[in-house]
């Protein structure tokens, strides 16, 4: 029915439009393939597809029109690939929306994403390289009655998969600019933003008496002076049992997140120092503690890196407790100094460090209670530690170096899977040359180690790039696992790529092997599994 | 469903034909640094030419594309009266980190911030880096997906054409 409604809706007015005037709206959107190829390679534990070849796919058309906007997403998953959750099985159209603007008040109707805050208690957002969307499905509201002051509502339903979770998800936001609102022309600019988000699911429990209406709320604090930004927010989680057997399903506690940054920076010069504290803070749209309902997002509070080796073992957000810290320090020295040379040389520093919460996270029922200390950082269990340092300097008008080392700490048992891996320590150093052979022609080498006695012991990696601007790029690059303590896994992971762009489209062909192990794209980290051989990358924007 | 579909495309195709304009900027708030808001389509340039550049901090490609272009912006700003727009798409993971890099970078772009892919989203875009190139009327002439070395060489091609 609703699927009718949208058809007829978009095309009548597709058609209206088009007969009704020369000066009509805009069709844009943005096609993307992935397709790839499985071979067995017992060795590194890579599967056969059954299908040998497994396709994922979409589509997007947005129309607009003045203040009007309306739009859908085709996918297509046929089958998924295996890095993907096979809920995502064949095709459909999974997004649809409406929405207009008149005098300050947007209207939403159909499939949006939304952020309250920092998503602490709401972020629906969608990343189609891992595999996520938790688009909602409803009705939203965003109001601006006034110079300075943003109000938002919305009600809807989380989408997973192909379906959406049994939970209705409502929400309200405030956000007053003073500055902006009392047309303050003061040195000090201040913005405060309150949100709210509940949750309503039926109570069929018939064990427990469960809330069936469960609500989150938090407080923001932005001010910015000069070269000083301050930024603050503090949430709340109110009492949410999740279903199931585990001890956790017994935690009436309520949940609470901080996180606080501030920054200085000038030309030349910038320093960021931010914590958070987070306890038993995962929200979800349904009680059922499965990834795919998770509507909140707790930032991870460590550099997200993109240099293979230094990604090889990542931090992830122990949304059930963590306390951490980061500073970063970016500095870039002046031309004509000793140290800057002929074109200046810029250094990034980065410190974080991750630890449990004092006696685990805050813990309630009949028989126990705990509430762990605000701050406790001596003699608490490590996650996570990562300190590095990056520079970059070209030497002349061909010829340019970034450098990079860097001390990695990693809690296996926590941030992986349970066991007595203990802590992973690594260091990690990398050289990335760069040599412009003639006008448009560049050669990139890049040459990584990281020496590490746990885990899977040191790996070397080596990558040759060679790109012809503006349409083509051709690389090689082998992984090798030369101090795995197993000698039969001391194994090459080779790739070859190659690709073609121009202007608005991009194909890229790869074969070889790839690595089991947690992959990050944009903020967000998963578990892929090995696999072995070709792959497609259509991606394309009109 | 399969009539649907086919309604659908066909009305698209059709309406799509029947539109001579060019692109412009859909209507997407995104954030200032200084923690404020606009509408993208509110840049100006005083119908000169305008470059939109999506990249993030933890991008290596963007902050490359970015960082040479840095060295050659005021040539090109004498020349061609171009403005380049840095649109970061840093989530609040790392959206602290943006001014301070931007700042210490010596940048001398118009930045904002897009935490939630919404303007992302309406322009169409799948991976950083994503350049697109505005004329006088702010419409979209010319866009270019990811950067090696060189691209900075056609994209000033492109802004020289329409210079003069």
């Amino acid at each position: 029915m609703l699927k009718k409604i949208t058809y007829t809706f978009i095309v009548s007015f597709l058609t209206l439009n088009s007969f009704a005037q020369n000066n009509s709206g805009e069709i844009h959107g943005d096609f993307d393939l992935n397709m790839q190829s499985y071979q067995e390679d017992d060795i590194i534990g890579a599967k056969a597809a059954d299908e040998i070849i497994l396709n994922n796919a979409y589509l997007n058309i947005n129309y607009t029109k003045g203040d009007f906007a309306a739009g859908l997403r085709y996918e297509s998953y046929l089958n998924a690939l295996m890095d993907f959750d096979d809920n995502y099985k064949g095709n459909g159209i999974p997004f649809r929306y409406a929405a207009y603007t008149i005098d300050g008040l947007e209207v939403t109707v159909g499939n949006y994403y939304e952020q309250v805050g920092s998503g602490l208690i709401f972020r629906s957002y969608e990343n189609k390289g891992l595999g996520a969307d938790n688009a909602m499905d409803g009705i939203r509201l965003k109001y601006s009655p006034l110079k300075g002051l943003y109000l938002k509502s919305f009600i809807g339903k989380s989408r997973t998969y192909f379906t959406y979770a049994e939970g209705i998800i409502r929400g309200a936001d405030g956000e007053i600019n003073i500055n902006e609102a009392l047309n303050l022309e003061s040195k000090t600019r201040i913005i405060v933003g309150q949100g709210l988000v509940s949750r309503f699911q039926a109570d069929n429990n018939p064990k427990f008496k469960l809330p069936q209406n469960v609500a989150a709320y938090s407080t923001r604090l932005n001010i910015i002076n000069g070269g000083w930004n301050y930024s603050g927010e503090y949430a709340i989680k109110l009492n949410d049992p999740i279903s199931g057997a585990a001890p956790e399903g017994k935690n009436w506690a309520n949940g609470n997140a901080l996180m606080s940054s501030l920054t200085y920076s000038k030309r030349g010069f910038g320093i960021v120092a931010e914590m958070h504290r987070v306890d038993h803070m995962q929200f979800r749209s349904d009680r059922a503690p499965e990834k795919q309902y998770i509507i909140n997002y707790i930032p991870t509070l460590t550099k997200q890196h993109t240099y293979s080796l230094l990604a090889l073992y990542p931090s992830a957000t122990q949304t059930e407790g963590e306390f951490g810290a980061q500073i970063d320090v970016f500095y870039k020295i002046k031309k004509g100094s000793l140290l800057g040379g002929k074109y200046g040389t810029k250094m990034i520093f980065n410190f974080s460090r991750i630890n449990a919460l004092n006696g685990g996270n805050s813990f309630l029922n009949d028989d126990k209670e705990h509430n762990p200390m605000f701050i406790s950082i001596e003699g608490e269990e490590l996650y996570y530690k990562d300190i590095n340092l990056e520079i970059y300097k070209k030497i002349n008008k061909k010829i340019r170096v970034t450098g990079v080392i860097a001390k990695q700490s990693y809690n296996k048992d926590v941030l992986e899977k349970p066991g007595n891996y203990g802590i992973v320590e690594s260091t990690i150093a990398i050289a990335d040359i760069s040599y412009k052979i003639k006008k448009g022609h560049t050669v990139r080498v890049e040459l990584q180690e990281l020496l590490a006695d746990g885990g899977e012991g040191s790996w070397s990696m080596g990558l040759a790039e060679y790109t012809i601007s503006p349409h083509w790029f051709f690389a090689v690059q082998d992984m090798y696992n030369w101090g795995n303590h197993d000698v039969s896994k001391q194994l090459h992971y080779v790739n070859v790529n190659c690709g073609f762009l121009k202007g608005a489209n991009r194909i890229a062909i790869g074969y070889g092997k790839k690595r089991a192990g947690i992959f990050c794209v944009g903020g967000v980290c998963k578990e892929v599994p090995s696999s072995n051989g070709f792959s497609l990358t259509i991606s394309s924007s009109f | 469903m399969r009539k649907h579909f086919l309604t659908l495309f066909a009305t698209i195709l059709f309406s799509t034909l029947s539109m001579a304009q060019n692109r412009t900027l859909p209507s997407v708030d995104v954030k200032t640094l200084d923690g404020g808001t606009i509408n993208i389509t509110a840049i100006e340039n005083n119908s000169k030419p305008i470059v939109i550049s999506f990249w993030a901090t933890w991008c290596k490609p963007c902050k490359k594309e970015l960082n040479t272009i840095a060295e050659v912006y005021e040539d090109w700003q004498d020349e061609t009266g171009v403005k380049l727009v840095a649109i970061s798409i840093d989530n609040s993971r790392s959206m602290a980190k943006v001014a301070p890099y931007v700042n210490a970078s010596d940048w001398d772009y118009e930045v904002y911030i897009d935490p939630n892919g919404d303007l992302k989203r309406a322009m169409g875009i799948s991976t950083v880096p994503h350049t697109f190139l505005l004329n006088s009327k702010k419409e979209i002439v010319w866009q270019h997906k990811g950067y090696v070395d060189g691209d900075e060489d056609e994209l000033l091609e492109q802004i020289k054409k329409l210079a003069h």
